[in-house]
Parts: structure tokens; sequence; C-alpha cells
């Protein structure tokens, strides 16, 4: 196994300066990075930058009318945060399916956010609650709405001297968030479709407003399925909705064949989930 | 036909497992546990295409090669070739590279940087060559079989059913938790000592010896600790056993290799793929009156165990039934992919599944129970084999069957999931949760053949020994491995119990070809039953000696007569079993002295949107001749299933150019504690009588059942048979929406 | 990088790369092999141990992070710690242990260490030892011998005898 120099700042002042003299992976809690050291992967980081140690990415708390979460929070702190369960119970839901016990106690939203696979399981939720993921280096700290975030192939819009360091969920009255993750076994799966769905309705008789639709899996990066929020925008959750919603996701889609599933089924299985979702929102 | 003697009470007892509480606190020593002062790292250099001349092999200037050693097929002192039945696979690749991955030099440095900077530094040039990668357009062939009883045109005449299907099968890989690791260390006398993962410390041995040009002494080997084997270290750690002994040779020091989980997936043996057409004939009366089957095999690129699994796989494609009129004509053939060996089941579960899916079809078809069906057709004590084999005795099939469908209530079962689907049809569900998944049970059953197939334990020539040692304790010595299934335990049990001592007095010796004498491979759940056997009348024989000189029972005089005598050791050659007779050209006969049984009940839920399905539970019912130790036998029995349920539905390996696409576990899956049905087991006995306790085989037989249960469970929730495994959600719901029942 | 953290009962301090592998460290720096690495990957959890108490992949922790926490491995579980002189008898054994050499949960043995680790994080959760919430607590262990069967009993039961009856 490699071991790639790696410093481990005791301050976020210290990791910004570190950052601006070198090119550097972070690393938080690993389930990620570590796995790129044997170089089967691709070429491996050479240079590491340990956060871990840096508290103030760390924590849960309301801010404002956001929930904010630090870059270093795991999985695990999401699923025991009380908070969390209350205002944004699809998120505990979405950390529960990440991996297993051992991955969810060190995996951060962090890190899913700027490992930028398009199979991260938190993104499309962030996608779907209009999240900022706030990037800080010594330059200063900037929101960038996590519609912009990603931009391409485990791209993003960081800076090479930036790091995530919290991100804000803002927090909409009388809205509902949906997730739903396919994969291939009920634990430690990649997914080969993952899903967020989010629409602000005062009463389940009132049409779904402020729609968005987030799915993984299905391009090269996360996505909002925007023509598919179009559709669904000031519509009820009926029969008629539900089918031209899952068939212009379908249509608007471009998944592809790969070793683990298939450009068909991921197209076919987000077309049903979504009919699925509205359906039981629904009640029909 | 009773057993001479009833040591039922000892015999059932569950003694803890011996190594249990090393495993348990982390101090049993596995290969990669083992310390060697000063040793060097390994690792191999493997060809990145599926099919390439070798044109050279270049070692860049620019490093300096005096702080390493390469070696090369040029350096192997004796034969390129590592031999499991044809000569034609060799160590390291001398002039054509014929799969991807395959090991072409080898690299050993006093450290792991310097080994991954001399294997940059190598270049190995290559001029590629077409492969060819559909079995069924290959030309090499490396085994073929055909077997015909009775008269198939005048069986399909009178069938007024016909059910034909193609069944196709995937790469399963045995995916053990330890991977295949070895460490050789260089003997004073110019030999090599192997430590190492392994099922068959003679296969090795053998492969050192004639390769390296050793004598018995010279090459030594030894079993670690085994982190599962499943077939999977059957044949394999040959190859890495060399190649860790030619850097040791090569450096002077003890060399190290132990796999990654990548590489031992990219580049060791899988479960052979299998494509089976299968046409059956049943008559207005109802009954099974042809099978006309035709498999072939993809082999990889080289030989292997090829012949012995299609063997195996052949002789157990018709199933478990009685039918009159039956030809099978099987091959395996080459491709340019790594070579496929051995993989519990061995041939068997790829047939079987054919065989299966084949009777539920007919069911089906007929409208009838594939319950009832299996009770028509089942193999009963005077039936014949398409060998021409009289089925004379420990012939469980019914047995099994209704113990399985008892346990499981199958037909109250399948009855409320025909009602379920009735209403699914009728009404579209009705919204709601859990309206979209479907429930259905499906039901297997199998045979599986003990032993070697034909003369093969005759050429085996086993020997296991007993001794009572000067200090009066019982050693046993068998070749035999334990790698989790219990040899280590059983073996004390049985001898225990043979010879009236506690069983804390008996101890197995340490699987050293310097000290164990060649019991044949740990495969073909042959262990119990054969070299058992052999143990046991060693130890009658032991007995009788002691109980000569002494006057009294063995219980009584074995201290003092170890005191007086010394050491008493015994030999016990494998006899062949009696009126068991097999040609082997002509494939006609005892093709097994004694089948085991099995059947399996699997309950399922398929989500309709999704295609995922979840196993409930198996309810699995094992003969295996004589249960040994319960608890051993369960867990052998809730692993196979395991196994089979992750090849039914989520062991999947794609190839592109003859390369595995799954070659890490984060992409090869097998299913978690999450995705583990509920297993219960149901242990049955059908003694055989050519074995001195009775026992079958157990380790393979649950791996022949699981997977069609499965699928006929998926079938029976949601109409649609899935004839390729896994079968996946892709494979489901491609199979709804041509049936029409996909919902929009 | 220098570290120092606790492994078990006692004090460690190391001078080694930080990003070091706790699974390397562990098994090559400081003799304790009972911790298997299966994969490398974070799929198989051979290679659990507890820090500060909870279950992590050791394999993908770097030494860098354990600096001033506490690590428990397989062993640190049994009461005594055997050796190779004095080899493990069933008498040596914890309880979660005994409980699997009761009931057959270690049959390789290979899975055994990361599996008892992550048991031990189930019981001392106190959660309710359902089937269920078993089967998640070792969903992050791959066993490919057992079928898992008898690793969910061997919990069970660890639990019923740890719990006082009425409790969970």
């Amino acid at each position: 196994m490699l071991e790639p120099p790696l410093v481990a700042p005791a301050t976020l002042p210290e990791a910004y300066r570190l950052l601006g003299e070198a090119t550097y992976r972070p690393v938080a809690g690993g389930t990620d990075v570590l796995v790129q050291l044997s170089g089967q992967l691709g070429p491996p980081p050479e240079r590491l930058l340990d956060l871990w140690r840096l508290d103030e990415l760390r924590g849960i708390a309301l801010d404002g009318d956001s929930l904010s979460f630090g870059a270093l929070t795991t999985y695990t702190e999401i699923r025991r945060s009380a908070v969390c369960r209350d205002l944004l119970p699809a998120f505990v839901e979405a950390a529960a399916t990440v991996g297993a016990a051992q991955i969810q106690n060190r995996g951060t939203l962090g890190g899913n956010i700027a490992n930028a696979s398009p199979a991260g399981d938190m993104l499309p939720l962030l996608l779907v609650t209009d999240a900022l993921i706030v990037a800080g280096s010594a330059r200063g700290e900037r929101s960038i709405p996590a519609a912009s975030f990603w931009t391409g192939y485990r791209q993003t819009a960081l800076q090479s001297d930036e790091i995530v360091i919290r991100i804000q969920v803002p927090l909409i009255a009388d809205r509902q968030v949906r997730f739903r993750k396919i994969g291939t076994r009920r634990a430690q799966a990649i997914s080969k479709v993952v899903l967020a769905l989010s629409w602000v309705a005062s009463s389940p008789d009132q049409p779904w407003r402020a729609v968005r639709l987030g799915l993984g899996s299905v391009a090269e990066r996360p996505i909002r399925a925007t023509a598919t929020e179009a559709v669904l925008e000031g519509r009820l959750p009926e029969s008629d909705t539900a089918n031209t919603a899952s068939v212009r996701v379908a249509a608007e889609i471009e998944p592809i064949n790969d070793v683990r599933s298939t450009a068909d089924y991921r197209r076919a299985v987000t077309a049903r989930v979504l009919h699925r979702l509205i359906r039981e929102a629904g009640g029909w | 036909m009773t057993l001479e003697t009833r040591t039922r009470p000892a015999v059932e007892r569950a003694p803890l497992r011996r190594e249990g509480p090393a495993k348990l606190t982390g101090t049993a020593l596995y290969t990669d546990d083992l310390v060697f002062p000063g040793a060097w790292y390994g690792l191999t250099i493997r060809s990145t295409e599926a099919h390439a001349r070798l044109l050279g092999i270049e070692l860049d200037p620019a490093f300096d090669w005096s702080r390493v050693v390469v070696v090369t097929a040029a350096d192997i002192p004796g034969p390129n070739i590592v031999n499991a039945i044809q000569d034609d696979q060799p160590i390291l690749v001398a002039d054509e590279i014929r799969h991807h991955a395959e090991p072409v030099a080898l690299v050993a440095a006093p450290d792991r940087g310097l080994l991954r900077e001399a294997a940059a530094h190598v270049n190995v040039r290559t001029e590629s060559l077409e492969p060819v990668l559909d079995p069924l357009l290959s030309e090499r062939v490396f085994a073929h079989y055909e077997i015909v009883s009775g008269d198939i045109a005048a069986g399909f005449e009178e069938a007024t059913v016909v059910v034909e299907g193609e069944y196709r099968v995937g790469h399963q890989e045995q995916l053990y938790i330890e991977n295949n690791a070895m460490i050789a260390v260089p003997r004073d006398d110019g030999g090599v000592a192997v430590h190492g993962s392994l099922q068959c410390p003679y296969y090795v041995h053998k492969a050192l010896r004639r390769s390296l040009l050793l004598s018995d002494a010279q090459a030594q080997v030894i079993q670690a600790e085994t982190g599962g084997g499943f077939g999977g270290k059957e044949e394999y750690p040959s190859i890495l056993a060399l190649h860790a002994a030619l850097l040791a040779r090569a450096c002077g020091r003890p060399v190290r290799m132990i796999y990654d989980r990548h590489e031992d997936i990219a580049a060791t043996t899988k479960r052979h793929p299998a494509i089976v057409k299968y046409r059956s004939g049943v008559s207005a009366a109802g009954r099974l009156v042809a099978q006309d089957i035709e498999i072939v095999m993809d082999g990889g690129a080289y030989c292997t165990l090829s012949p012995v699994v299609l063997s195996r796989g052949t002789l157990h494609s018709g199933g478990p039934y009685a039918c009159p009129n039956v030809r099978i004509r099987s091959r395996a053939v080459a491709t340019n992919t790594p070579p496929n060996g051995a993989f519990r089941g061995f041939g068997a579960p790829q047939t079987e599944f054919a065989a299966e899916m084949q009777v539920n079809r007919i069911a089906d078809t007929l409208g009838v129970s594939p319950l009832e069906l299996r009770r028509r057709w089942l193999y009963r004590p005077g039936d014949s084999t398409p060998t021409g084999q009289v089925l004379r005795e420990s012939v469980a099939a019914e047995e099994v069957l209704d113990r399985a469908a008892e346990a499981a209530e199958f037909e109250r079962v399948r009855a409320r999931t025909a009602d379920a689907r009735a209403s699914r049809a009728e009404g579209g569900s009705r919204g709601g949760r859990g309206s979209h998944l479907a429930h259905g049970i499906g039901l297997a059953l199998a045979w599986h053949g003990a032993g070697f197939t034909g003369s093969g334990e005759v050429h085996l020539a086993s020997v296991a020994s007993v001794e009572l040692t000067a200090e009066g304790r019982i050693l046993i010595l068998i070749g035999s491995t334990e790698m989790g299934q219990g040899t280590k335990t059983i073996f004390p049990q049985l001898v225990a119990a043979a010879l009236g001592v506690p069983m804390d007095d008996v101890e197995l010796a340490e699987v050293d070809t310097a000290l164990v004498p060649d019991s044949g491979p740990t495969v073909a759940s042959r262990t119990a039953m054969v070299v058992g056997g052999l143990v046991i009348g060693a130890c009658r024989r032991l007995r009788a000696v002691v109980e000569e000189r002494s006057g009294g029972p063995f219980p009584e005089t074995y201290l003092v007569d170890a005191r007086v005598h010394g050491a008493t050791r015994i030999d016990e050659h494998f006899e062949p079993y009696p009126g068991i007779d097999f040609d082997d050209t002509t494939y006609r006969g005892d093709a097994y002295p004694a089948f085991g049984w099995a059947s399996a009940i699997a309950e399922v839920d398929v989500d309709l949107d999704t295609g995922e399905v979840a196993v409930r539970s198996v309810v699995a019912a094992d003969d295996v001749g004589r249960v040994i130790h319960p608890v051993l036998a369960e867990g052998q029995v809730e692993g196979g299933t395991l196994q089979a349920v992750g090849y039914a539905t989520i062991e999947e390996i794609k190839l592109r150019d003859g390369r595995y696409l799954n070659d890490r576990l984060a992409t090869y899956l097998i299913p978690t504690a999450l995705d583990a049905p509920r297993i219960e087991t149901i242990l049955v006995e059908a003694p055989f009588s050519g074995a001195p306790h009775g026992a079958k085989g157990i380790g393979e037989l649950p791996m022949d059942v699981g997977a069609p249960a499965v699928v006929a469970a998926i079938h029976d929730a949601t109409g649609v048979w899935i004839h390729d495994l896994p079968a996946s959600p892709e494979r489901i719901l491609a199979a709804l929406a041509v049936a029409g029942t996909a919902a929009p | 990088m220098t570290v120092r953290f606790r492994v078990n009962d006692d004090s460690v301090e190391l001078t080694v790369p930080g990003a070091r592998r706790l699974l390397d460290v562990l098994r090559e720096d400081l003799g304790l092999t009972g911790t298997k690495e299966g994969c490398g990957e974070g799929e198989c959890g051979a290679c659990t141990v507890l820090l500060d108490g909870e279950v992590v992949d050791s394999c993908l922790v770097p030494i860098s992070q354990v600096d001033g926490h506490a690590v428990r491995t397989v062993e640190g579980l049994a009461p005594r710690r055997p050796s190779q002189a004095e080899p493990a008898t069933p008498g040596d054994l914890n309880e979660l242990q005994r409980a699997f050499l009761e009931t057959g949960g270690a049959q390789c043995g290979i899975c055994t260490p990361g599996m008892l680790m992550a048991g031990e994080a189930f019981l001392a959760s106190g959660a309710a030892p359902t089937d269920e919430a078993i089967r998640t607590a070792i969903a992050g262990n791959l066993c490919r011998c057992t079928g898992y069967t008898k690793i969910v009993e061997a919990i069970a039961l660890a639990a019923s005898r740890c719990q006082p009856a009425g409790a969970g």
C-alpha cells in the first residue's frame, strides 16, 4: 500500500495555508481516499491533507432557517441527530443506506460531496433541497448552490485551494422530501439508481410547488431532471401526473451500461420509482 | 443395511470446534500472519491482453536490478508446466499469452516500495492476436462426453408434451474471505518449504517436485490456517506456490506472495460458465420419457480440471429422475479468458440448474404441482441411472423432498401465492404500501455423487494413518485440510469414538507433507466419507493389534501398551468399494459409490417496480448418509445454501475483451447478512454401507439446489422464467416487459 | 509522524507515516495479526476494529487520525491474552466468543475477528437483539462460510446472557 506524505493541520487557517502552497488531496473519514492509495483505480494522490483534527468542521446546528452540517459530519452523526430526524428525515433515511456501520461511522457528508461520484448517495438530496455547499480557503468562504457544484465526471466547482467546510440546507415550510436508492444488495452497495424528490404543498390536496427531482447514477454527475420537474410543477399527485412524469423522466435521462447495471434498467427503474413515489404521496 | 458398530451416542455428540478458541482470539495463524525474518515480497507481472504473442520482457536499464530478482520462464529448472490433468498450462508465459492476467514474470524485492518500483520498470512487449471469447465458437475442446441410454428418438415419439430450454450460467467467484497466499522458504537441502492457504498439500507437492526438480523430502508443503477454499484453493495454489518458490530460489530468502483481492479475483479460477440446451419429453400418462441434453462449458484458456468438472456436470445433468431414454452430449472448450476450475459442486450446480428449471417449467406447463411431479419421477431404490448404475441403497430423494415440503408448508404457501398472483392479474394493484411486492415459493431437488467419479478414488490411492504414540497419545495423520468445514474436529471425534478414548487424547498432525501421507485432495465432499472411512479402518486395525497384544479392551490397555511397545502406527490404504464398477471409456456403470440427495424450497419477495429479489427463507433438506457432527453439518448446509442464493441473484462477472469487469469487492457482490435468507436445515440420514460410519458427502449438496429453487420462486411471484443466472433485477424487469405485465 | 494511542489495554507510541493504514500498524508494527485484510477497500469488514468504541474498517483509517484515540481489537476481547506457548482454550473466551464457539459461528475463522468486533459494538449498544438489528450490525462483515445463520444466533445468545431478562 502506498503511503503518500500526509500533513494533519490542527486549525482551519493552517489547512488553508497548506492548500495554498501545494496540491493536496484532502482526506476526511478516508472511506473514498484510502481506497485510492493502491493505485489500482487510477493514479494515487501524491500528497494528503488530513482534515480530521479540524473540529471547526464538525457539528449539526440550526442556523436561522437552515440546517448547517459541518463537512466532517459522519453518516452516523446524521442518523443520531435529533434535529436532523425532525427536520430532514430523508437525510437520516439516506445516511442509513450508505455502506454499513463501519462506513457510516467514518464517511462524511463533505467527503461524499467532494468525491463527486455520480452515484454519491447524499448528493441528490442536496440538489432537491437547494443546499448550499460552502467552500473555504485562505481567500475566504463562498457558497456554491448544489445545482452548480458538480460540473462533470468527478469534477467539482472547487478551486484547487478550497475545501468543503459546511453544508447549509434551507428549511422550507411544508416541504416534503423523499429518497430512494436502488442498489444490488441491502448493504454495502453503490447505487444503480439514486433518487430524491422534493415539493412544497401545505396539504395533500394542494398542488405541488417548487418541485425538485435529483438523480444519481444516471449521468456522469448527479443531476436535476428539470424537464420532469416542469411536468410536476403545479400538479396534484394523481395517476395522470405520475404517468406523464415517469414517461418524461425516462426520456430525459441518458444512463449508461456499466459494470453495475444497464441503461435500460436505470431508465425503467427511475421512471417506475418516480411513479411509485408520486403514487404513495397521492395515496392511491 | 445396519452399520457394524452403532456408536450413535459418541457420533451424535457435537464437540466444540478444536481450533475454535484460536480463531476466536485472533491467534490462529493464517499465511499472512506468519513471520519469516528477512523475507522478501514477491509480485506477479501479468498480461493485459486476452491473446497475444509474447515478444520480449525488457528490464529498463534505468533501474538498478541488482537490488531485486526477476524470474521468467527461462528460469524454471524443470518443465514450465503446472498440471492438473493436461500438460498445457505454463507456470509463466513462454511464448503465447492466452488470457488476461496470465503470469508473465515474477519480481521479488526486500520491501514493497522497491518491489512496486521494480515492477513499473518491467516492460512486456507483445503482439496482439485475435481472441476466442465465445465458447460456442471455440474449436479447442478439452474434453467431451456422450451418455446414451435407451432410445432417444423413440422417447420423443412417445412424448405428448415436449419442453425445451436453453440455460446459461456465468462465472462465479469462490470469494473466500482470505485471499490466496503463499510463503516459500528455502531449505538447507536445496529444496523449499511452502507455507500456504491451500486445500490439497500433495497437489502442491507434486507441482514443486516436478518443475523445480526436487525430491520428495526437498519439496515440503505446510498448510497454514486457511480462510476458506470452496474449490478455489484446490488447484490454483500450485501455481502460486511455484511462483513463490521460484522467487525464493532466485533470491535465497523466504518470499511472501500474498494476493490482494483485485489480483485474486482477476487471476484465479472461477466456476465454469455453461450453456445447457435441454429437451424433455413427457408421455400422456405423465411419465418422463425422454431427456436430450447438450452442455457446453467454458474452460477458459487452459484445461485445468475441466474434464472432471464436465464429467460431473454431465453425469448429474438428468437430475435425480428416472428416465428410460436419455442422451447427454457435452464438451468443455477453451476461450481466451482466465482458466476456470473447481468450485463447490464442480459442474453439478450448472447442469442441475438446467435440470430443475426443466422440471419446474414442465410442471407449470402441465398445470401440475412441482412437488407432485417430482414425487412421480424421482429415483427410488432399484432404479437405473443413464450410465446404467442401479441405485441399490442409500436413496433418499423422496425423503428429502417430503421433509422439505412439510417444513416449508409448500403446497399451502403455493396456494396463497397463486391467489395473490390471480388478484394482481385481475384487479391490478390498488395502491398503498407493499402492493408492488410479489411473494413466491419455489422448489428444487438434486443428487450429488459422493467421492470422486468412477475410478477416481482408486487412482488417488489415498492413505490415512493413525498412530498410538510412545507417550500414549493418539495421533491422526492425514493430508486432508481444515478450511472451516470441520476437519480438525470431526476426525478426533471419529477416532475417539472408534477407539473408545477421550477426545482430548486424540491429536491431528499438522498438515505438513513431511509428516502426513497423501490422503487425496480435500475436495469432492470426500473427506468425511472416504478419508473418514480410512481413519476408522485404521482405528479398527490399531484396536485389534493392541487388544490382541494386551489381552484387554483398547480403552483400558492402550496406555500401558504404548509404554511397553512404543509407538504403533497403522497406515490404511483405500480399497475400492465392493460392487462398484465403472468403465471410464464408455462411461457405463457405477459413476459413484453412493449419491447424496438434497431438496431446497425458497421463498422470495420480488419488487415488481424494480425487479429486486429478497430471498426471505430457504428450507434445505440434505441427506448426508450419517450426521457426524450436527452443528458442523448444518454449517455446511447453511453456507452452501447462501452461496447458491448468491449464484442465483447477485453474483455476476461481466467481461470485456476477455477481462473481468467485476474484479474487486465493490463490484463482485456476495450476500451480506441483510441479504441472507433465514435458512432452516433438515439433516436426513440414508447411510451408505460402504463407509464404516455411513457418511456420504455434505459440502457440495446444498449448492446444487439453491439456485433453481430461488428462480422457481421468482417465477411463482412474477410469472416469468429467468433462464440465465444470475436472475438479476435487470433480467427480471426485461422479462416482465416482454411478458407485458410491466406497469407503466 | 509520531502518534500516541491506546490499543486494548496498552499505550502505544510510534513514529510512522501519517498515511499508514491502521490495519498495517496493527498487523506489522504492533504484531497484532488478529485483525485481517480481506479486500483493502472497506467492503468485507475483515479488518474491523473498534475506534473509540465504534466499528471502523481499519484498512481505511490513516494512522494520523488515531492519534489520541483508543483502538480495540480481537486480541483485547478475551480476559486472558493467549500466546503460542499458552494457546487459547474455551475457558479463555469472553461471553461473545464463547457464544460463537457454542453455536458454530466460526468456520474458517477469517471473518471472525471483524465479526466479533461488530458483535461487541452491537452488544455494547444495548439495542434489542432482533434478527434484523443483529444483521444490520454485521451488514458490513462478509462471511462466505456460514451463511450468517450461526453468527446471528451467537450474537443473540450472547445478548441474552449479557442482558438481564426483560431488558431490551
